[in-house]
């Protein structure tokens, strides 16, 4: 009887592969979930894009709810994008803060000035290091932060209607009730 | 099925792939930390264009790590200290040699765990039958 | 209408499939032998059907028929008309016809060549196959049909990846998928050997010459595509166990490990079950390997481009055949084994078993490494990445042991090995490697690291070590003493050797390699390893669908010219642009340049790379498969007399081996 327990051994480890392989279907590997959630907001400071001279720094990110969305104007799907951005920013739940990552400045205020600005304020991160910092991989990137400058939650890809239903304002509205 | 065929992904996005890092640093005048940037730079794993290392990569960020890492090894950081450093940011992910921690065990004690299931296999097969080869000699 | 006439002759060979497998399986079963007379016309049609599909999408590209989806979406006009023979395979549907059409290459020599066979187990083996074709069929039928039209029809096509427009193309896919789908008939035959309840020497005996000529073409898939990836992907390396070629690697380590312990069951009846299941490990691998690259599980760069209904569909179809391969194995295995005789400690046998768990651990490691991150993900247990780092700490430790055990194996007796004897044959040979290995390190003298001189000495080991048994019967022949040596020692020597070679490169090259990427501007010159490199600027050239640019690298030594290199950037008209390396070849070492990007003002960013004796993987590779086909020439092959059927298994084993390895010729 132990023999045959040997030889049912390769049975077995098809069944747990093909268990995994199952799995494995419905997850996408290029997803890196970001080692910051949970995690204070890194330290930095960038111009702002419309005033170089002005900065932005992590401290503007404390005191309340807000989204942190990386863009910029070579990346494709940043365009169809911005127009979900326009439209979660016109119901005012939430401020959505730009990163606008490794950009050309005219090009980007151009883009802004004929699209529409979602953007209450608009960090200009032209070498890409603060990015690095953050974790951005690429573009479009979303980061929800609490009330306490806490990173609880990155969106990686092109925001749509459904996402923002889905993942953005439940957690909103949840960030907020914990918050007062 | 196809290996050296890339076919899609990350190839049609980015206009040229296959070309490699070349940065406007100027190379290490110091051949031990040259050696070292280029050994990381091996070990570091691209995440815009998601199967390559650091080292063959031309994406924008691959620039960008190289950059960064090239600064790091300029200061005196340890290889330690810089894989730590992208790992905080990026995860386990960014690293194209995984840790040894308590998720990696397995990976990496497998093969050798494996071997030692064999070895002890191919030790009791080779009593049995060397008692058999036994009985067939005496039995001639 | 000509395109609608492909996807009718893969329904009725589907049709056909059926018949075939139900026939076959079935038929011999019941013994009923009005079925079985019916199992080989029906395979030969379905080869015949998928042959004509195959014929009509090669046919639709060269009259650049746009009209058909696939068409038009891999070829144009202007492409050059060998690379629309090509392009038929550039992407998922056509290279899935292509898994089909070598699985009917395959079926159709089955068929034909199985006439000696009994013809239950003929029928059987024809049956299995069947069940494979039927399969793929579907899978081709329902997901990924290459006959799509497209309307309305587009007046040009999108061209061929510009990477796979290389000569290179011609021989890789097929010679790799003759491998891959070549170990279905080892499959094939173990299932049959299963269904009828007899596994024994002659069973071995029948699959072996299959193994191994599914196992040479596997090799020079795998050999071919690293010189391939070498030269055009631009980075300078051979091997970068990228998941899709690891997909490869692994049916080849356990094809090679079959190869070995068909040698062990053919001989000694010995370790039965043992090579059944690799026989059905092989394939599975092999299927394992469609399942990884045309499923998007994995990131590759080279995954096709991925739907999830193929991926379900293939893990359906794995699940499947091995499951039931498996279960089949589980239930029948058991009743036949351990009548292999008995053997001592020091025997060849077991040296074929340590070689066997060598592949086979190898194997698992790379399967282990591939799947890994997958397996993580799956329990949200982290993401981490799996790359050449770990697969070259795992690789090392477990080859040293196996090459040394290589040399030493061919020179132990079977069954009973004496230490006295074997020691006097290999210790010449082992003082002449230390020597060797020696002189070269001294040699060298470069920063050699301690797997460098390990690396070098094996080689060294493996190499005089396989020549040692041909030099000593040529020693004899010349002396007038009678002394035979038998095609598949012969071959096994000529393999090993090349196995040895093989390894020569892979050290010298990784280790004594040297890329230096820097920036040139016209003019600037740089020396690497006492050859000078000046760079003479770029010039534009033409080709047929694309336009390029190309470097002048003049390369001296010590002021004598060497040569000079052009390296090539390519824009294809689809939007891709390849790098096309440059390379002075010469047997001891290669001079590779690489064009990267323009950084302004004529300056270029280059990759310049000295590899030393880069050649002698492939050339490893070459011999290997020269063994093969050696052996496989051996005489006992070109005649399987049906009297052997008659051995029953319940002769001895010794008994059974040693009349098969002595019939006499007719």
């Amino acid at each position: 009887m132990r023999r045959r327990l040997v030889f049912i051994l390769p049975v077995l480890v098809l069944i747990a592969l093909i268990g995994f392989f199952w799995r494995g279907l419905y997850l996408n590997p290029t997803l890196v979930t970001s080692p910051l959630i949970g995690k204070p907001v890194p330290d930095f400071s960038l111009p702002r894009l419309h005033d170089p001279k002005a900065t932005f720094d992590q401290n503007r990110l404390k005191g309340r709810v807000s989204l942190v969305n990386v863009w910029a104007t070579w990346c494709f799907a940043c365009r169809e994008e911005q127009q979900m951005l326009l439209n979660l920013a016109k119901q005012n739940v939430v401020p959505i803060y730009g990163l606008d990552y490794k950009d050309d400045r005219q090009s980007a205020l151009r883009w802004l000035a004929e699209r529409g600005n979602p953007y209450t304020a608009i960090a200009f991160d032209s070498t890409g290091n603060v990015a690095i910092n953050w974790g951005v991989y690429g573009a479009p990137e979303t980061f929800l932060i609490d009330q306490h400058g806490i990173i609880r939650y990155k969106y990686i890809g092109p925001i749509t209607t459904e996402v923002i239903q889905r993942e953005l304002l439940p957690r909103i509205h949840a960030l907020r009730r914990e918050g007062t | 099925m196809k290996p050296w065929i890339p076919v899609l992904g990350c190839v049609l996005l980015l206009v040229s792939r296959f070309a490699f890092a070349i940065d406007s640093e100027p190379p290490f005048t110091n051949p031990v930390l040259e050696h070292r940037y280029e050994h990381l730079l091996q070990e570091i794993r691209c995440l815009q264009c998601m199967d390559e290392n650091i080292a063959n990569s031309d994406a924008p960020l691959a620039a960008d790590f190289r950059r960064q890492i090239h600064a790091m090894v300029g200061e005196g950081e340890s290889d330690a200290q810089i894989k730590r450093y992208m790992v905080q940011r990026y995860g386990d992910f960014v690293l194209y040699k995984p840790p040894l921690q308590a998720n990696t065990w397995l990976l990496w004690g497998g093969p050798f765990l494996l071997l030692l299931l064999a070895f002890t296999a191919v030790a009791l097969v080779i009593r049995r039958r060397s008692r058999l080869a036994d009985q067939e000699q005496s039995s001639r | 209408m000509i395109p609608e006439l492909g996807q009718l002759a893969l329904v009725i060979a589907l049709c056909l499939a059926v018949a075939q497998c139900f026939f076959g399986i079935v038929g011999a079963q019941r013994g009923h032998f009005i079925w079985m007379n019916a199992v080989r016309p029906a395979a030969v049609g379905q080869a015949l059907f998928v042959s004509l599909a195959f014929v009509i999408l090669t046919y639709s590209f060269l009259t650049n028929d746009f009209s058909v989806r696939y068409v038009a979406e891999n070829s144009n006009t202007a492409l050059p008309w060998p690379y629309k023979i090509t392009a038929v395979w550039g992407a998922h549907e056509g290279s899935l016809l292509l898994w089909i059409f070598v699985l009917g290459l395959w079926t159709l020599a089955v068929a034909r060549f199985s006439r000696r066979l009994p013809q239950e187990f003929a029928s059987r083996v024809l049956g299995v196959l069947g069940l494979i074709s039927i399969g793929f069929l579907l899978f081709m039928l329902t997901t990924s049909d290459p006959f799509t039209r497209l309307l309305p029809p587009a007046a040009q096509g999108r061209d061929l990846n510009p990477l796979l427009q290389d000569p290179g193309m011609a021989i890789h896919p097929p010679m790799l998928y003759m491998g891959y789908v070549g170990m279905s008939v080892a499959f094939a035959f173990a299932v049959a050997a299963l269904l009828g309840g007899r596994m024994d020497a002659v069973w071995a005996r029948w699959s072996r010459p299959w193994t191994l000529v599914a196992w040479l073409f596997l090799t020079i898939g795998i050999t071919f595509g690293s010189w391939w990836s070498y030269y055009v992907l631009g980075w300078g390396g051979f091997w970068f166990w990228d998941p899709v070629e690891n997909a490869s690697f692994m049916p080849w380590l356990v094809g090679t490990a079959l190869v070995h312990s068909l040698a062990v069951t053919e001989k000694r009846g010995a370790f039965k079950s043992w090579t059944a299941l690799l026989a059905i490990a092989a394939f599975s691998l092999s299927l394992l390997g469609t399942f990884l690259v045309r499923s998007g599980i994995l990131i590759s760069v080279h995954a096709f481009a991925t739907d999830p209904r193929r991926g379900i569909f293939i893990l359906a179809m794995l699940g499947a055949f091995v499951g039931l391969a498996l279960i089949l194995y589980a239930w029948r295995a058991p009743m036949f084994s351990d009548n292999g005789g008995g053997f001592k400690a020091f025997s060849r046998e077991t040296f074929l078993l340590l070689n066997n768990i060598f592949l086979v651990v190898a194997a698992a490691a790379v399967l282990l490494g591939t799947l890994y991150p997958l397996v993580l993900g799956a329990l949200k247990l982290g993401q981490i990445s799996v790359g050449p780092p770990y697969f070259d700490h795992i690789f090392v430790p477990l080859m040293i042991p196996f090459f040394i055990l290589i040399g030493i194996g061919p020179y132990v007796r079977w069954k009973h090995g004496s230490v006295p004897h074997t020691g006097r044959k290999l210790g010449w040979v082992a003082a002449l490697a230390l020597l060797v290995g020696a002189v070269v390190i001294v040699l060298l003298r470069a920063e050699t690291s301690f797997i460098a001189m390990a690396g070098v000495l094996l080689a060294a080991w493996t190499v005089f070590s396989a020549l040692q048994e041909p030099a000593q019967r040529l020693w004899q022949r010349l002396h007038h003493r009678h002394a035979g040596l038998g095609r598949s020692v012969l071959g096994m020597s000529v393999a090993h050797v090349g196995a040895g070679l093989m390894i020569l490169g892979v050290t010298v090259t990784t280790m004594l390699g040297i890329t230096v990427d820097r920036v040139f501007t016209p003019g600037s010159s740089l020396t690497v390893h006492g050859d000078q490199y000046t760079f003479e600027g770029v010039r534009d050239v033409s080709g047929p669908n694309y336009q390029a640019v190309q470097g002048t690298f003049v390369v001296t030594r010590n002021g004598r010219p060497v040569t000079v290199i052009y390296p090539q950037k390519r824009q294809f008209r689809r939007d891709g642009t390849t790098t096309e390396a440059a390379i002075d070849a010469g047997p001891f070492r290669d001079l590779y340049i690489a064009l990267g990007n323009p950084l302004g003002h004529g300056a270029w960013s280059v990759r310049i790379e000295y590899k030393p004796l880069v050649r002698f993987i492939w050339l490893g590779g070459l011999i290997m498969v020269l063994g093969g086909f050696i052996a496989l020439m051996d005489k006992r092959y070109r005649r399987v007399r049906v009297k052997a059927i008659a051995l029953d298994v319940a002769a001895t084993p010794e008994e059974a081996g040693r009349d098969l390895t002595r019939e006499p010729e007719h």
